[in-house]
């Protein structure tokens, strides 16, 4: 049944130390002010999964929150890498960090294998590919009616899964729409599932009946975040502040400019801060 | 990037984006890269194919972008798709239930049998460079029933052994495809800034098919890593026309001008 809560007592309340966490968004509806939460509440040994790890991961472990990233595609949307996982794969600074990494069709696969109880996903890839070698959950099984070769991966089940969505209805229930990535397999995997909304209505009436809803009792607590996936875009809020992507580039090359920027943009603001962010992206159409 | 006076009036990555963009037909399905892929497709769909399925793997399908996408989930892509679905779904139905024609890739790192690299340099544990990695171009490379790649040209880009093989393309070459039970075509195309590729139909090593108006063998032989093969009867790449080069620039000025907007 879905709590709604503030977003700092929502992250308290359902992530915790050595944790696996997963913060999906593919490129839309990042859950950057769930990110921020968790970094200033200092969580330590995560375990990061995501498809697509953007600033939201590499802020974190630029920051020293994870002992390792399972992931399909670390860079920066458009832009180009991800410095501070780079330098900690690396350099290992600010520590090490394990890697685990598949390949997109992999990672949704296991998250759908999560979303429907399975203990594996079984799909048609890796073929000739060399993560097969450096990935040991790769694994592979014999179709048992053709004797064709497929590829495995364990399902992926977070301890707890983070989204952020267009809105909720006081009841609790979720709706996601516009690029829906794998939100929904996210959340239907994870023991513990908390979304960020950017508004409340009184009652989901009138919406075309094929939407992604989460049923309310598919989530464990909502938190009203206004703005709250930026840099990230809301389909029919606010667009992509491509400039913040092209700044991080610069930010994320150097350590202490790096630091200085958490320390000024993250651990001294709150949620409430991320409303006046997207007031200049939001959509005149 | 303009052209430069007293040379043709196009540069050479206008000359591979358009070259990339002739390859896509009408009734192609392709999925689509970001960067050069991107431009190359949609200027496809804004010229000859207007009916062109364009395909990103963040679901959009159908898509039909006024300005490129900066990145594979826009939200430009998903306002002028025909439909979007979850990504699971693209890639288990779409891609893996064999209904992509084309797969347009940009790569890091190539070799002569369109392996392609985007995971890192050097040794996988302790790379020098860490690069983003494969994302969806794994099952790409082996599900589309045929594979385009297009990227300039340079001796650190085209080079004889890729550190890793995040793409397989054809392997060793030959039917090394066939012998680890792929059935799809593979690489059968590249186009760089200076020339057409194709695989020779035995051996699979990407050979010279056709030079960029202008452009010399030597000048191909001493951008790539590998020894470049040439086919014994070169075409030269038609020069972009027109109205090619038109559709190519304003679509470009109207990306610039969007993404600026947003970002002011």
């Amino acid at each position: 049944m879905a709590t709604f809560l503030p977003l700092s007592e929502a992250v308290a309340q359902n992530l915790k130390d050595g944790d696996s966490v997963a913060f999906e968004g593919f490129t839309h509806l990042i859950p950057t002010a769930a990110a921020h939460e968790a970094i200033r509440q200092g969580f330590r040994d995560l375990t990061l999964i995501r498809m697509t790890p953007d600033l939201i991961y590499d802020q974190m472990v630029g920051m020293g929150m994870a002992k390792k990233m399972v992931f399909s595609y670390a860079g920066n949307p458009g832009v180009g890498l991800l410095r501070r996982v780079r330098d900690a794969v690396e350099n290992d600074w600010p520590r090490s960090l394990e890697l685990e990494e598949h390949s997109h069709a992999a990672m949704a696969n296991a998250y759908e294998a999560g979303a429907a109880g399975m203990p594996f996903a079984v799909f048609r890839g890796y073929r000739g590919a060399d993560l097969a070698d450096v990935t040991p959950t790769i694994k592979s099984i014999a179709c048992p009616y053709t004797g064709e070769v497929l590829a495995t991966v364990p399902a992926i089940r977070p301890d707890v899964t983070f989204i952020h969505a267009q809105k909720a209805d006081r009841k609790g229930n979720v709706l996601v729409e516009g690029i829906v990535g794998v939100q929904k397999e996210a959340v239907l995997a994870a023991r513990r599932a908390v979304v960020t909304v950017e508004e409340v209505v009184d009652d989901f009436d009138g919406l075309h009946p094929n939407l992604c809803v989460l049923p309310h009792w598919t989530v464990t607590a909502i938190a009203v975040v206004p703005g709250g996936a930026h840099p990230s875009y809301v389909h029919g809020r606010y667009v992509r502040d491509n400039a913040a992507y092209v700044q991080w580039d610069e930010i994320a090359a150097d350590r202490d400019r790096f630091r200085a920027w958490m320390q000024t943009n993250v651990l001294e603001k709150t949620p409430d801060d991320f409303a006046a962010r997207v007031e200049h992206l939001r959509k005149v159409a | 990037m303009s052209a430069v006076a007293g040379e043709p009036g196009f540069t050479p990555n206008e000359m591979m984006t358009i070259a990339a963009s002739r390859a896509l037909r009408n009734d192609d399905v392709c999925f689509v890269g970001i960067g050069a892929p991107s431009a190359a497709s949609n200027i496809a769909r804004l010229t000859h194919a207007p009916d062109v399925t364009l395909i990103y793997e963040s679901g959009t399908i159908g898509t039909a972008p006024d300005v490129l996408p900066l990145s594979i989930g826009d939200g430009e892509l998903c306002d002028t798709a025909i439909t979007t679905v979850a990504v699971p779904e693209m890639f288990r139905y779409w891609l893996q239930g064999g209904r992509i024609s084309i797969g347009f890739l940009g790569a890091a790192q190539l070799d002569k049998f369109g392996n392609i690299n985007t995971t890192v340099i050097g040794d996988y544990h302790h790379p020098k460079t860490r690069l983003p990695g494969g994302g969806g171009a794994p099952e790409i490379a082996t599900s589309a029933k045929q594979i385009y790649i297009t990227m300039a040209q340079s001796k650190r880009s085209m080079v004889e052994k890729i550190d890793f093989y995040t793409s397989f393309g054809h392997g060793d070459g030959g039917d090394h495809r066939k012998r680890l039970g792929i059935d799809t075509a593979g690489p059968t195309l590249l186009i760089t800034d200076l020339a057409i590729w194709k695989p020779d139909p035995a051996t699979k090593e990407f050979t010279v098919v056709a030079l960029h108006p202008g452009v010399t063998r030597q000048q191909v032989a001493d951008t790539c890593g590998w020894t470049a093969q040439f086919a014994d009867r070169l075409e030269e790449t038609p020069a972009p026309t027109s109205l090619e080069l038109k559709t190519l620039r304003d679509l470009q000025a109207r990306t610039k001008a969007a993404h600026s907007a947003a970002a002011a």
